[in-house]
């Protein structure tokens, strides 16, 4: 903690008074000192008086507010009765809470106590969202709030998932199966948001990413299918491994759509989930499905194709079926380096 | 009935919630303190500069009141609005009642530290 005050008879009571919670103090004597302090070490609190010579507590605060370092340590002012005007534009910089003198030490425990668990219960809430949520999802979700509903976006979906995963998790124990999925998908997550992609959506062997989503991409069509490139890539990698140790290998599909879709949080207040709808993600799906059929591990539709802009090459499969939609599908297969032969 | 000195009470409850030597290490400080914030008034009263002559008054109210001496914190008050008002014409009474004020602040915390 640290804690800014020009004048020592405060230094003393407010020491006293944090010692008293716990807290190890560091001193600063004004702002330029304070700052400097600041930047060599980390604080999980700073207590400022307003009123110092040279730089006062309002401009401390305003200093430490334009630093990304520091603009998330909470701060609390501290002034006389008669400052309250100041106190306000404290607040409305940034500071957390504030204290009048003359101090009183119960009310310094509550304040500080609960500026340090907001602090932590945000910190927590942060690290709790990242988990759930790629960082982009997370920043956003924490920069605006939580609400339902989505807004229309160019964003191109994919699907993939592992070819005969249910044979596959039939001959093996769950924990085999679970530990194999989990280095699948750090292979499929690696690849994705290596090129800017957000996995919003796994389900079993299952997942689905967004490409322009949440964070906009005006090439999300060339980074869905370079991403799918890796995924293949890695899997083929992770195959050798495997086939070295004499252990199963994987095959897997991916499907690319590009168009308009719904980007959003869907579900309940209570429940809900970051994801992508509209004709793209279900195209995506299908396209993902049918690559058995077609014996291409990656597949795209045709505005895919051309998001490519000829950046990649690709092979025209013409017309195709595709379950829920009435009309033919134009289907493009991305060639792959030959891969260990499967069946 | 003029307010005492020393408001017993504000130190007493200081003390209950740390303790005698504390309050006798913070009454030290204060006394230490305060002479060099008097000279600050009067420095800065000679050289026209209200924005020290605010600052030194200020800390001279915030301290009179947290040991209790609230009759000089009312005072140190009033002179910090006048620094505050930029204009210190007239100011140089108060300081020197200020300075008599304090005289009295420090017998009476000494025969507090005495008494406790």
């Amino acid at each position: 903690m640290l804690v800014v005050d020009d004048n020592k008879v405060n230094r003393l009571l407010l020491a006293r008074g944090l010692q008293e919670l716990g807290h190890s103090i560091t001193f600063a004597e004004n702002g330029r000192e304070a700052l400097d302090t600041m930047r060599r070490e980390s604080f999980d609190l700073v207590v400022l008086d307003i009123m110092m010579p040279e730089l006062d507590g309002y401009q401390v605060l305003e200093k430490i507010m334009m630093d990304s370092d520091l603009r998330d340590i909470p701060v609390i002012v501290v002034s006389a009765m008669d400052e309250l005007d100041s106190v306000v534009k404290c607040i409305e910089m940034g500071a957390e809470d504030y204290l009048s003198k003359p101090l009183n030490p119960v009310l310094l425990k509550a304040r500080i106590g609960a500026c340090l668990e907001k602090k932590w219960l945000r910190d927590q809430q942060r690290e709790l969202i990242s988990k759930f949520a790629t960082s982009e999802v997370a920043e956003d979700l924490l920069a605006t709030g939580f609400s339902l509903g989505g807004k229309y976006v160019e964003a191109s979906a994919m699907f993939s998932d592992i070819r005969g995963f249910t044979t596959i998790s039939e001959s093996q124990s769950p924990e085999d199966t679970i530990e194999l999925l989990n280095t699948y998908y750090t292979l499929m997550f690696d690849a994705i948001t290596g090129h800017e992609g957000v996995v919003n959506q796994i389900v079993g062997d299952g997942l689905m990413a967004i490409f322009g989503a949440p964070a906009s991409n005006p090439d999300h069509a060339t980074c869905a299918v370079q991403a799918a490139l890796e995924m293949v890539e890695l899997v083929d990698l992770f195959n050798q491994e495997q086939a070295g140790q004499g252990k199963l290998q994987l095959q897997i599909g991916v499907g690319v759509a590009t168009g308009q879709v719904i980007a959003g949080y869907t579900g309940t207040q209570n429940r809900a989930t970051y994801t992508c709808v509209g004709d793209a993600v279900n195209v995506a799906a299908r396209l993902e499905a049918h690559t058995k059929s077609a014996g291409h591990p990656i597949l795209i539709d045709e505005n895919t194709h051309l998001g490519l802009n000829g950046i990649i090459t690709d092979d025209d499969l013409g017309l195709v079926d595709i379950k829920g939609k009435t009309d033919k599908v134009r289907v493009f297969a991305i060639p792959v380096p030959s891969i260990t032969a499967s069946n | 009935m003029t307010d005492p000195t020393i408001d017993p009470g504000t130190l007493e409850a200081l003390a209950s919630t740390t303790d005698a030597q504390f309050v006798h290490e913070l009454i030290d400080t204060f006394l230490d303190d305060a002479p060099s914030l008097l000279e600050n008034l009067e420095t800065a009263l000679s050289a026209g500069d209200a924005e020290t002559f605010r600052r030194a008054a200020h800390s001279l109210k915030s301290n009179g009141a947290s040991l209790g001496a609230m009759p000089f914190s009312t005072s140190a008050k009033a002179l910090e609005m006048i620094g505050k008002s930029g204009d210190l014409t007239g100011a140089a009474d108060k300081v020197e009642q200020l300075q008599a004020e304090f005289k009295e602040v420090m017998k009476a915390l000494r025969d507090y530290k005495d008494e406790t």
